[in-house]
């Protein structure tokens, strides 16, 4: 099957008074149509920026400066404001992290909903808002006819959450990006919200990039998870193969440091040290100075991403032509 | 919405109340209005006839309960300096001053709005940088210095526009107004600009700023990421969420630019209630001064009145406020 989204070796700079920080270091990884990609990693991975350079709304001065995103075969990356207005929303939606400031509140939820469709959809206002009141029931706004002309104030945080999933499908986009969509609300919401947009982009056939850093959320939700380290892709697989059998030492540590629910545990396992700032990052692999694996390589070249049982990590374990004695990971 | 207005009024009174006391004050400690009024010479009958005939020899509570008696029912005695009831010279003077404050936040308004916007939108264009010199030499110019300059430019050397008076004027009933004859449009620019300009700046600046602040918000973001035009985005979107602060402030100015009026006034010889005042002070008219005092308190207490109501249009959260 072609794939709906492919990001190819991007590259994110932002230039600042003491050189280039590369946020971004040759990201690639494809979105089939209907396919839900989880991307998971620490704060500062650099999750959040490549969903903000697919939806061409990366802040500056940060700025693609390699690679290439491509929708449907066409480059996205380098079209004009004008363009990439045009696909922004239309065919790639978004959700952002905290519903009680992405809304403006001095419009209706109806005005937001309508002013989105007949933006990107040819037709009139009596349609947009029949079509508005529909989202609405959709999204399970409860007497929707109502609450159409109410104002964002007037929502619960959860009740808001669906009104952005609302505007972010409301022009029937190919895909999603939906960023840290359940982080801000509630834990008993948050699985009614994620069950919501999981059923909606189903029934449409709607990909999803979920970027996320809750385990939990990804497991339940995504067909293939990313996983990523210092603006890299540390590994990525079908998401029962990343959670169960990481290949890759970094996300076999995440994924050893979820507290099991089957069991107590004495210890949890956690990964020694922290993220390596993006002005030093060390050279080779950015995991080597906390990998417990490492060897000499990877302190001097930088792994690609390799096929690793059933995903593929960018780990030298695997490096099939220069076979070492293979640690268990 | 009602009770609203009503508690709003209620608040008022103990301000007008207190600026009363000051203004009445006034009587008590700035000169001895006794000796101004006879002069001279004058017999101690003359004297004691006089001060029974003001009530200055009743205790101070009874005076104040009068005085405020008095300014309920508009009534503020007689200038000292021009013999004349205070009321009758202010209503003559007020639209003169209304009328040019009214054309000073216009232009303040017209001008400063578009500029506030345009700054906040291209941060890094020639002109952004060029505006924003321009209101530095707006906020740092003193209001006469630039009356002045302006009179030296349009007045002195190309001679386009008259340097003092209100040109000719045409009277509606007791409202005397400049807006009707060419030569009234003709002496308002001047000495518009010159109040209006110090607001300009401000609501400029105040309206570039909150914009910057606006842009940057979640909504904004979400709003680009909805792909709507930047069209909507910037006026629909950012700047009607960078009213309610422009709005405070803008009424706020509005109160000052009647108030302060004063300067302007005196350097274009404008007959309103600014120059009235200043002649007054300086043959302390205390009945003048007072009730200058209390009708700009008035002002300043309506406008508040009238911004409050205005949050109420612009911003869906305080019209709704509790319940839901």
């Amino acid at each position: 099957m072609a794939a709906l989204l492919e990001v190819r070796d991007l590259v994110v700079e932002f230039p600042t008074r003491r050189g280039t920080l590369r946020a971004l270091d040759e990201v690639s990884f494809d979105i089939a149509p209907g396919e839900v990609l989880g991307v998971v990693g620490e704060s500062g991975a650099g999750k959040s920026m490549t969903g903000a350079a697919i939806i061409g709304l990366l802040e500056p001065p940060g700025r693609i400066a390699g690679g290439s995103i491509s929708l449907r075969g066409q480059r996205i990356d380098n079209l004009s404001r004008r363009e990439m207005r045009r696909i922004r929303g239309k065919r790639i939606g978004a959700i952002f992290q905290d519903p009680l400031t992405t809304l403006n509140p001095l419009y209706t939820v109806g005005r937001q909903l309508t002013e989105t469709m007949q933006t990107h959809l040819d037709i009139d206002a009596a349609e947009a808002r029949r079509r508005a009141i529909g989202w609405l029931e959709m999204v399970g706004i409860p007497a929707a006819a109502e609450r159409i002309d109410a104002y964002p104030h007037q929502f619960s945080g959860g009740m808001r959450q669906r009104v952005v999933i609302a505007l972010a499908l409301c022009a029937e986009p190919e895909m999603v990006v939906a960023d840290e969509p359940t982080t801000a609300l509630d834990v008993s919401i948050q699985a009614q919200v994620i069950a919501l947009l999981k059923r909606l982009t189903r029934e449409k056939g709607t990909s999803v990039m979920l970027i996320t850093h809750d385990m939990g959320v990804i497991a339940e939700t995504a067909d293939r998870v990313a996983v990523m380290y210092a603006g890299r892709v540390a590994e990525i697989g079908p998401v029962r193969s990343v959670v169960k059998a990481a290949s890759h030492p970094y996300s076999a540590g995440l994924m050893a440091s979820i507290p099991p629910l089957s069991h107590r545990v004495e210890h949890l396992p956690q990964i020694d040290g922290a993220m390596p700032r993006l002005t030093a990052i060390p050279t080779g692999c950015a995991y080597n100075p906390r990998c417990p694996h490492v060897f000499d390589r990877c302190k001097v070249e930088r792994p690609e991403l390799l096929p690793a049982n059933e995903t593929r990590a960018a780990c030298w374990l695997f490096d099939s032509h220069a076979p070492r004695e293979r640690a268990h990971v | 919405m009602f009770a609203f207005i009503l508690s709003r009024i209620l608040q008022a009174i103990p301000v007008m109340l207190a600026v009363a006391l000051i203004a009445f004050g006034l009587f008590t400690f700035v000169g001895d209005p006794i000796a101004t009024m006879l002069g001279q010479e004058f017999s101690v009958q003359q004297r004691d006839a006089l001060v029974a005939a003001l009530g200055l020899d009743q205790p101070v509570w009874v005076q104040f309960l009068r005085f405020i008696g008095n300014a309920l029912r508009g009534e503020f005695g007689l200038s000292y300096r021009l013999s004349r009831p205070v009321a009758d010279l202010i209503v003559e003077r007020a639209p003169a001053t209304l009328e040019l404050a009214l054309c000073a936040s216009v232009v303040a308004l017209a001008v400063g709005v578009p500029m506030g916007v345009y700054t906040g939108l291209y941060r890094r264009s020639w002109l952004s940088r060029a505006f924003l010199t321009f209101s530095l030499i707006g906020v740092s110019l003193p209001t006469f210095l630039i009356g002045i300059l302006l009179i030296l430019v349009f007045s002195v050397w190309l001679g386009w526009l008259p340097s003092f008076g209100r040109g000719d004027t045409v009277q509606l009933g007791w409202w005397s107004t400049g807006f009707l004859t060419a030569s009234g449009w003709k002496a308002l620019v001047l000495p518009s600009i010159t109040l209006g300009l110090f607001q300009l700046t401000l609501i400029m600046r105040l309206v570039r700023s909150e914009m910057l602040e606006v842009l940057r918000s979640d909504y904004v973001k979400f709003a680009r990421a909805r792909g709507l035009r930047d069209r909507s985005i910037n006026f629909g979107h950012a700047l009607r969420n960078t009213l309610v602060p422009v709005i405070t402030i803008v009424g706020l100015q509005l109160g000052s630019i009647i108030a302060f009026s004063i300067v302007t006034e005196t350097v274009f010889q404008w007959p309103g209630m600014g120059l009235l005042f200043i002649q007054s002070v300086s043959s302390a008219d205390i009945p003048v001064m007072a009730a200058y005092l209390l009708l700009i308190a008035a002002v300043f207490v309506l406008i508040n009145l009238i911004v409050d109501l205005l949050y109420y249009a612009v911003d869906p959260r305080l019209r709704t406020g509790r319940g839901h």
